[in-house]
């Protein structure tokens, strides 16, 4: 979220699309219902279903599953041909007057730089032109033909209400509606937010559905607004923490890239990460990257991270390319792993074609999983009849299952999706000999430790030089780890302006990651953080709920990330001169000599308005990006493109070009091009979503969510059920290309078929919550039926948008 | 101020009256003295956050005991943290199902292993699970550790063996995760977040 939760409450507008908040964040939703009430806010659903948060909206719009990018570039057109927009904010805090280079183009959906073969981008067109001073160059006419503005209006101009309808089954009329609705925040005092959440990211083109959405809200200029801004409402409770530490492999803790192959040395790893800023004054904060990735490689690895061996370079492993839970169950799928671990993650349910994850779990050496629960993973080699129809004896994957702790029994911090860092405390006990994730990782690693320490190996430095100072070893505490994440004075840590004056003293907590230095004398675990537990204690564990400004800011519960500001980009919700766009919901506003409000500065402080330092400090360019350049995998602006298994023969807009049907540069690996099914087999487009009463494969472990929800059902329309003779309750069959499920049949109103391309298109949904181990019914796992596709830049699997066909079991 | 139960509520049934009463700090007595003891009343409240979805609601646990060594503590009851600013005591249908979570019967009590092969689960110790864990990463690690790539670039990585880790635990364990999978050279790592 750059906004948070209680903020929803400040929206004249809020937007969901790609989510339902009522159903999955009821208690997020509220704050919907607040807006709603207290400030008369509207609310406007697009989805496939009459879902439950649209069951309460003021309005509904249908749309076809995976033509998501088609309704919002038709927004975008709106927008622009009805001159609904923010000029002042696109003017100054946008890249619309920077010029473009003049060899960028595109072509019947394709960019410039396209190589087919390896379905990928060369993306040197993809970019702006330079003056002779290295900055980028602009035409504040905005006449340009080169210039993004006049980029963008030509390539969303052919996204024309009727070509929405065409490619959306959206209504004409409800697609205007809904334009309407979004246009009236354009007004400066006037803010939509926008909530989305699984419903787009689970796409081929996911990324870009929420591309498109940075786009409209530049144009509205509500980014940076209270009651404004693009909101993930994201899946578990710590998921936002778990992305902030990196436990994943191409970033280092607090989005620091990871260095891959072509990264030699230091120096070259630096040099590549360290942006110089494209226009004349911008704060450009990522020039602070060699603080970061040094402050966190003292932390790791303390003396033995010094200025004669490039602070430990080369103790840090080099990405040699993708390594994403996609590509990891392909390797091991075609035998090139050994062995594998499940933390808390059950991916057999959860990642996309159960038979592929099942068949790679075989061919491991072995497997271990840490969890409070008995999971379906675990069991992957185990029979449960027509479930998971498997045979033990060719299955010769060695499994160990260690009993984790839940929630209740650990203590420390979880960051909710609004990046507010919030302590826990430990109530019990885990039952039994269970223990903490901590404690099995700190004791695996220590026996490495003593093994390498004993017998040698490979490479054993990075583990024997480790930085480990917990009173107890085998079980570091959460305020241990906290404090290391925060990190430390080295040494004296001097003001650059004043070197006679000390910051931060040695051995001290730091305050905040202005402090983080490259020369080795700071510590710090995550840059992020920084300022968690300074000298002042631990932050996150405030719990002052007090609401001075009225807008829910409440500065003193938690600590938010970054150096505790609520609202990011907060600068942007003033005028140039600094002064708010709504006085009446004022985040941030100069008041003479430094910037006040309701909000930490995301800002330098005493960057006076006419210094002309504009609100995107991350950006290099110090504006919000239209165009965003080479940043993107399949292209600087979105374009619509057909699910990888599309009810339909091409895509609309591309007719004649089959290369621009689906993500030309989505990676589709060997064989799955072939598992695609085509809607000669499979007619109907299936969508799979959650339920109120459960989450994920969870909730199926827990007797009164199984009793509430007790097993799989199918949602289909009155339509369909009739042409396919399905009455409700009855036990229907759904098959894909790989493989089968049955369920429950529910008739619903609540999806209705669209007309999509002069075609009929009847959708099916699936909700994915069960599976063979639980208190629910034994079950089949959903994603037996889901493509192993994922989005181009994120690889998030296409569980959205796939087909299926129907039939009474 | 002295009343028993019936009048108590006959002064209660003239409405404001009755509340009014209560409101300025004459209770009454005897009946209360009556009324069935609040459960928690006497249980220790803990503060924590519902590990579900990312709204990351506020909770109380309340558990039987104080804490101390000798009486393990058992959870009894979880609701709404009221203080919480953002679900101010409100819970969703999921999470007011989190003691049953807590104490589901498929919750996993101790170390076991499934042999290559085999058809059934074998209880054993930590310390053999630890000691086969640590030997299987070891042999891996140093059969197939890429200390530079065909190029001779120095990349001292290990992809053979993968990690998901998880978004349901705490951020200092996912860090401690991070921190020793990188200091063994791992790169085959990815999480939730993904999905």
């Amino acid at each position: 979220m750059t906004n948070h939760w209680v903020d929803i409450k400040n929206a004249d507008l809020v937007f969901v699309m790609g989510g339902n908040p009522a159903e999955a964040h009821p208690c997020g939703f509220k704050w919907v219902i607040e807006a709603k009430k207290t400030r008369k806010a509207k609310l406007v659903v697009v989805d496939p279903r009459f879902n439950r948060t649209a069951s309460v909206a003021d309005y509904y719009a249908p749309l076809r599953p995976g033509s998501d990018i088609a309704f919002l570039g038709g927004v975008i057109n709106y927008l622009i041909s009805n001159d609904k927009i923010h000029h002042d904010y696109v003017k100054h805090y946008t890249n619309a007057a920077f010029l473009v280079d003049t060899k960028f183009g595109f072509d019947d959906g394709i960019f410039s730089g396209y190589n087919e073969e390896k379905r990928s981008y060369a993306k040197d067109s993809w970019k702006y032109q330079m003056d002779k001073d290295g900055y980028a160059m602009v035409d504040e006419t905005w006449q340009d033909p080169n210039c993004v503005w006049q980029l963008l209006k030509k390539h969303y101009s052919r996204y024309t209400p009727d070509v929405v309808a065409q490619v959306c089954g959206t209504p004409k009329d409800a697609f205007l509606k809904v334009c309407e609705y979004i246009a009236e925040t354009a007004a400066p005092n006037k803010t939509m937010t926008n909530l989305y959440a699984l419903g787009w990211t689970e796409h081929s083109v996911g990324s870009q559905n929420i591309r498109c959405m940075a786009i409209i809200q530049q144009l509205l200029g509500n980014m940076g607004m209270a009651g404004g801004g693009i909101n993930a409402l994201r899946g578990h409770a710590n998921v936002q923490g778990i992305t902030d530490f990196a436990l994943y492999a191409q970033n280092l803790p607090g989005y620091v890239g990871a260095p891959t192959d072509a990264d030699k040395d230091r120096s070259t790893y630096l040099e590549k990460r360290t942006p110089k800023a494209m226009r004349p004054g911008q704060m450009n904060f990522g020039q602070n990257f060699p603080k970061w990735f040094t402050s966190l490689c003292k932390a790791w690895w303390g003396d033995a991270a010094n200025k004669d061996n490039d602070f430990a370079y080369d103790f840090m492993p080099k990405l040699g390319g993708a390594s994403d839970v996609l590509q990891m169950f392909d390797q091991m799928y075609q035998g090139k792993m050994t062995g594998f671990f499940c933390q808390g993650f059950n991916p057999l349910a959860s990642v996309a074609n159960k038979k592929k994850v099942s068949d790679g779990l075989s061919k491991l050496k072995w497997l271990v999983v840490m969890d409070p629960l008995a999971t379906d993973t675990s069991e992957f080699w185990k029979p449960h009849g027509e479930f998971n129809d498997v045979k033990p004896a060719e299955i010769q994957t060695e499994v160990f299952r260690l009993p984790t702790s839940l929630f209740a029994e650990t203590a420390g911090t979880f960051t909710n999706s609004g990046r507010v860092i919030q302590w826990r405390w430990k109530a019990a006990d885990a039952p039994g000999d269970a223990k903490d994730d901590t404690e099995i990782m700190a004791t695996l690693f220590l026996k490495l430790k003593e093994m390498y320490a004993k017998d040698g190996g490979a490479f054993p430095d990075p583990i024997l030089k480790l930085t480990w100072a917990y009173n107890q070893p085998t079980k570091p505490s959460p305020e241990e780890l906290l404090r290391e994440i925060n990190g430390k004075a080295l040494a004296d840590v001097l003001d650059p302006k004043d070197p006679t004056k000390v910051l931060v003293k040695a051995g001290e907590q730091l305050p905040s990651f202005a402090m983080l230095r490259d020369d080795g004398s700071t510590t710090c675990g995550n840059w992020i953080y920084c300022g968690v537990w300074s000298q002042a204690g631990n932050l996150s564990a405030r719990r002052d709920n007090a609401d001075p400004s009225g807008l829910g800011q409440t500065l003193n519960w938690g600590f938010a990330w970054p150096v505790n500001r609520r609202i990011i980009y907060n600068r942007a919700s003033a005028d140039l001169s600094g002064k708010p766009w709504d006085p009446k919901r004022t985040v941030l506003k100069w008041v003479g000599d430094k910037w006040g409000g309701n909000d930490v500065p995301d800002m330098r402080p005493d960057a006076a308005p006419d210094q002309n330092v504009m609100p995107f400090i991350m950006n290099p360019e110090g504006v919000a990006r239209l165009f965003c350049r080479d940043l993107m995998a399949e292209g600087p602006m979105p374009e619509h493109y057909e699910p990888f298994e599309s009810p339909l023969e091409a895509n609309p807009l591309h007719p004649k070009n089959p290369k621009a049907k689906s993500n030309p540069a989505a990676r589709v690996y060997k064989g799955d091009m072939e598992a695609f099914g085509t809607a000669k087999d499979f007619p109907f487009v299936a969508t799979t979503y959650r339920l109120t009463e459960h989450f994920h494969y969870w909730t199926k472990q827990s007797k009164i969510n199984a009793i509430m929800q007790p097993e799989q059902f199918v949602e289909i329309g009155e339509e369909l059920a009739k042409e396919k003779g399905i009455k409700a309750g009855d036990k229907v069959k759904i098959r894909s290309n790989r493989g089968f499920i049955k369920g429950v049949a529910v008739v619903t109103k609540r999806i209705k078929a669209l007309d999509v391309d002069g075609k009929k298109v009847h959708t099916v949904g699936i909700p994915i919550h069960y599976g063979f181990k639980g208190a629910t019914k034994p079950g089949f796992i959903t994603n037996t039926l889901t493509p192993f596709v994922g989005d181009a830049n994120t690889q998030t699997p296409e569980y959205k948008a796939f087909l299926v066909n129907i039939e009474k079991a | 101020m002295n009343m028993n139960r019936r009048q108590f509520f006959k002064v209660c049934s003239a409405g404001l009256t009755g509340s009014s009463i209560v409101a300025m700090g004459f209770s009454p007595t005897a009946a209360q003295a009556e009324v069935r003891t609040f459960k928690l009343a006497r249980a220790t409240e803990t503060r924590n956050i519902c590990p579900y979805c990312s709204v990351s609601c506020g909770v109380l646990i309340y558990s039987t005991g104080d804490k101390s060594k000798n009486t393990p503590a058992e959870i009894i009851h979880i609701e709404g943290d009221p203080d919480n600013p953002v679900n101010r005591g409100t819970l969703c249908p999921k999470g007011a199902g989190l003691r049953d979570m807590v104490q589901s019967a498929n919750r996993l009590k101790w170390p076991e292993v499934r042999e290559a092969g085999s058809a059934e689960w074998k209880k054993i110790s930590w310390m053999e699970a630890f000691d086969r864990i640590a030997k299987h990463m070891k042999a891996d690690r140093d059969a197939n550790f890429m200390p530079q790539n065909k190029d001779g670039v120095t990349v001292n990585r290990w992809t053979t063996t993968g990690f998901l880790a998880s978004s349901a635990a705490q951020n200092e364990a996912g860090y401690l995760t991070v921190k020793t999978l990188r200091a063994l050279g791992m790169t085959s790592i990815d999480t939730q977040a993904r999905i």
